[in-house]
């Protein structure tokens, strides 16, 4: 542990840390435009020079470890000196164009101009121009703003597992970009924009939109996959502008997946505003008290055994107060018929270890072997994806996977082990005649991850009795480690799970309700959000669509209650790994739409079943009354584990990811032009932009 | 002079080694450790180029990334870095006359001057009938025989206007003319005869 002395104050740090590190620990700020924590070291820019006693020039702070008895002035003549000759240098090929650059506002170099910049350029010969690159339809570029920091190219080949970015030619000439015209083929694509010090990578679809200041920013919980990211929601007025990554270390670092970040226009598109109510075949404009009284009306006409001809099903962003109050509507109007796994997933139970990511995203990195079952985690869970990356570059990570992917070529951002398609291969990894079951038992914090793929199946319970088996044999269960991990695509799911959003003794699964809607055994359904159900099943069922977007739910309804999307409402979410996390409205609802709870409690009244609870901070309450874990916010709590899965014979169909289009996997996605535009570029058949080919489902 | 690649019309679809490049390519990477092969990049992608005409197309650059298992990108990185690598067709004759200090103090304006006259092309430009690639570099480390100029991998040292001239005659005739100093002097001996140190009479 060297001692060193910084400005006159005296610090011992871990040894390996560098200087610019240990300012941070005194809270000394050095300015930086290469150095970012979670890359690795350049050293390339020069503006964190501090001046070193006994050395004859300024060292890079950044790049210097820390040694015995330093010391170091970090406001001294020479630093300051050497930090502003270090800014001329990066000015003289800066095009003066802060006006009209959309990093204007929130621009190291322009905040770091400021403190060390001249006044005026000394440089009279011509400025270099850089063509600009094509880099997706995501990130716009000036690339005669770049200051070849390679912030860029570092998070393409570590973090985000691509190597496609480059510094190509060199001196003068050096240019940043892929060299050959191609689409970045990232799902993390949209971080460079974070770390691009300048304005040379910046947010295409926020292009010349706004101004940081103009903003008003919400911290909020995303909901396109079920990994929980924290971020920021910047609005302007009723308009969401843009989604930002909010730094939660536990579970996505500083980054954001591209779904999360740019499917930010669906928001406005193809929004349920006002109430419909379907009149000869055609859906009307209506009241909320027409739209209620059409759904009163059918239930006052099933009678007495109402309970049973009904049944609702929650969607994959449904937030859990929502969830929670329809299930205390349809539990009190009778009926057990509830299910939020459209998937239709063979799992829930009072188990809660066996439906959670128990070994957390976070733990991750202290695993030492993985086995994924039946899941493509850079599309179902991207972040996890990272997590699971950034592991394996520590190195001693040997990484196997059953099913999920179609073949071993397709790229997963990380070497792996493919043992097969089916089922037939976990079975024998379970009984251990396979031989990455011997790695799995010589490891010390083996991990298995069931994706929701293999869940989805009618062999589902199975394979997670089989899953379950491997943990157990393996010793992932002891001690303060456990190993078993079920990976969610559902933001909503988990929630669903924990709130028992799950058929009543007796009830109907999703399968059980489409088939009764089929039979005219059931007579209303309410989907709440719920579009990924094949709707053609539901019969001459009548349907109630609650939700946001005018998506395949919303063509069948027979009425529709506009309801919040995830930036309109302060609502709950539990992510994968059982962590509940609160979402806070950014904007109001468009037009007529109401927060979801709020239109169930509003209908409560109108059937004569009202809930007790008239505010938000009421819900919470009694939801945390009956499901504690609720109520435990940003806490992971440790999931019990018991009798799960169902022992079973399994089928020999290779298991698939049901993930087909990680651009338009919810109807916020199938709204946004953005996310089709890409969908178009990287998934479609004629594709140029994946490399690696289809990921193991045509969608 | 920034290196421009060829334009996709001119690049070739596909690239593969000779057989005997194959077996030196081999040879280069087994000269380093085992999973360090990237290392080999650059023998290879200069023996693709002399496989190629003299320049490297990116379907060349793109095996070579396969051979040694590494991103294309890294491959592109070295081939743009290194000024050796032409990325775009150059004449049979690849002219390169240096005009640094030592070579300019020597005349080199001369011999940039009469290779332009006679091959009525300016630097950066071949000939029309494909002979001749005229390019300015800096150093190339034959400042004793000053003023030089290097075409494919001969030196042609101690150049006047006229000799350069005759140089580039010679090879347009398809003759091939006498590598080294074109003075008449061996190597870098001194340019009026061998002394010693008994004629130094140290007066002057």
């Amino acid at each position: 542990m060297p001692t060193l002395t910084i400005d006159g104050q005296e610090i011992t740090v871990e040894a390996n840390t560098t200087v610019l590190q240990a300012c941070e620990e005194l809270g000394i700020e050095i300015p930086r435009f290469c150095y970012h924590d979670r890359l690795s070291i350049a050293g390339n820019c020069r503006m964190c020079l501090v001046e070193m006693e006994k050395s004859p020039k300024p060292i890079a702070s950044c790049a210097m470890p820390v040694g015995e008895g330093m010391v170091i002035h970090t406001k001294s003549p020479v630093a300051e000196k050497a930090r502003k000759g270090a800014m001329e240098f990066l000015l003289i090929n800066h095009p003066l164009d802060c006006p009209i650059c959309d990093q204007g506002g929130e621009c190291d170099l322009q905040d770091q101009a400021v403190a060390y910049g001249r006044g005026g350029s000394r440089f009279d010969e011509h400025k270099r121009a850089v063509k600009d690159k094509y880099l997706g339809p995501l990130i716009a570029t000036t690339m005669t703003r770049c200051i070849h920091c390679t912030r860029c190219i570092r998070f393409a080949t570590e973090i985000a597992g691509v190597e496609e970015l480059g510094a190509t030619y060199r001196g003068e000439e050096t240019e940043i970009g892929t060299y050959i015209e191609a689409a970045l083929t990232s799902e993390l694509s949209g971080n460079l924009v974070d770390v691009c010090p300048v304005g040379a990578l910046t947010n295409q679809a926020y292009a010349f939109s706004a101004r940081p200041w103009e903003l008003r920013k919400t911290e909020s919980i995303d909901v396109h996959d079920a990994v929980g990211s924290n971020i920021r929601i910047d609005c302007r007025g009723a308009e969401v502008m843009r989604i930002l990554p909010r730094l939660h270390e536990d579970i996505n670092e500083e980054w954001l997946s591209d779904r999360s970040r740019y499917a930010v226009d669906g928001l406005a598109l193809q929004r349920l505003d006002q109430p419909y109510v379907r009149v000869d075949g055609k859906l009307k404009p209506a009241s909320w008290d027409a739209a209620f009284a059409a759904i009163q009306a059918r239930l006052n006409a099933m009678g007495e055994a109402k309970g049973e001809r009904i049944a609702a099903i929650a969607g994959d962003m449904a937030d859990v107060e929502s969830m929670f109050a329809l299930k205390e509507l349809f539990t009190a109007l009778g009926s057990r018929n509830l299910d939020c796994r459209q998937d239709g997933a063979k799992i829930g139970g009072k188990h809660r270890g066996g439906y959670l990511f128990n070994s957390t995203i976070a733990g991750i990195e202290d695993a030492d072997a993985l086995l994924l079952v039946g899941c493509n985690p850079r599309w179902e869970a991207t972040l996890v994806n990272a997590r699971i990356r950034k592991r394996w570059l520590a190195g001693g990570f040997p990484i196997a996977v059953i099913g999920g992917v179609a073949s071993a070529t397709v790229d997963l951002t990380y070497k792996y082990d493919y043992l097969g398609a089916g089922p037939a291969t976990l079975a024998e990894v379970a009984d251990g005649s396979h031989h990455f079951a011997g790695v799995l038992a010589a490891a010390e914090r083996p991990m298995i991850v069931l994706g929701s793929g293999a869940l989805a199946r009618d062999d589902g319970a199975a394979l997670l009795d089989l899953a379950r088996r491997i943990a157990q044999d393996n010793g992932m269960l002891g001690g303060d480690w456990n190993g078993f991990n079920v990976l969610h695509r559902a933001a909503s799911r988990v929630g669903g799970l924990d709130l028992g959003f799950l058929p009543g003794d007796g009830g109907r699964d999703v399968a059980g309700i489409l088939d009764g809607a089929g039979k005219g055994e059931i007579d209303l359904v309410w989907l709440l959000g719920a579009d990924e159900i094949d709707m053609t099943a539901l019969g001459q069922a009548f349907v109630v669509y609650q939700g946001h977007h005018g998506d395949s739910g919303a063509h069948r309804a027979d009425v529709i209650l506009p309801g919040a999307a995830y930036t309109e409402k302060d609502a709950t979410w539990v992510n994968t790994e059982g962590r509940a996390q609160i979402g806070r409205r950014a904007v109001f609802p468009p037009g007529d739409a109401r927060e979801d709870w709020t239109i169930l409690r509003a209908f409560s009244a109108v059937v004569e079943q009202p809930l007790p609870y008239d505010n938000l901070q009421q819900l919470r309450r009694h939801m945390a009354g009956e499901v504690p874990s609720l109520g435990a916010i940003d806490v992971v709590a440790a999931g019990d584990m018991g009798a799960f899965g169902m022992a079973g014979s399994v089928s020999a169909e290779p298991i698939v990811s049901p993930v087909g289009d990680y651009y338009l996997a919810n109807a916020v996605c199938r709204a946004s032009a953005v996310m089709a535009e890409c969908s178009q570029l990287y998934t479609s058949a004629g594709g140029a932009g994946r490399a690696g080919g289809a990921t193991g489902t045509d969608g | 002079m920034k290196r421009v690649p060829a334009p996709p019309e001119q690049q070739p679809g596909n690239f593969a080694f000779t057989p005997e490049n194959l077996a030196l390519a081999k040879q280069h990477i087994a000269k380093y450790p085992p999973r360090r092969q990237a290392s080999a990049v650059m023998p290879l992608l200069d023996l693709a180029q002399r496989q190629h005409q003299n320049w490297l197309p990116r379907a060349a650059m793109d095996a070579v990334a396969e051979m040694l298992e590494m991103p294309r990108i890294r491959v592109y990185e070295v081939a743009t870095f290194y000024s050796m690598y032409n990325l775009a067709p150059v004449g049979e004759n690849f002219v390169q006359v240096c005009t640094t200090t030592p070579c300019w103090l020597r005349g080199s304006d001369d011999v940039v001057g009469a290779c332009k006259a006679k091959l009525g092309i300016d630097f950066g430009e071949t000939t029309v009938d494909g002979k001749f690639t005229l390019i300015e570099v800096e150093c190339l480390g034959a400042c004793v025989n000053a003023p030089m100029m290097q075409i494919n991998d001969d030196y042609y040292e101690d150049l006047t206007a006229d000799s350069a001239k005759a140089v580039l005659e010679a090879l347009a005739n398809g003759e091939k003319p006498k590598v080294g100093p074109q003075n008449g002097r061996h190597a870098s001996e001194p340019a009026g005869g061998p002394t010693t140190l008994h004629a130094y009479t140290g007066d002057g």
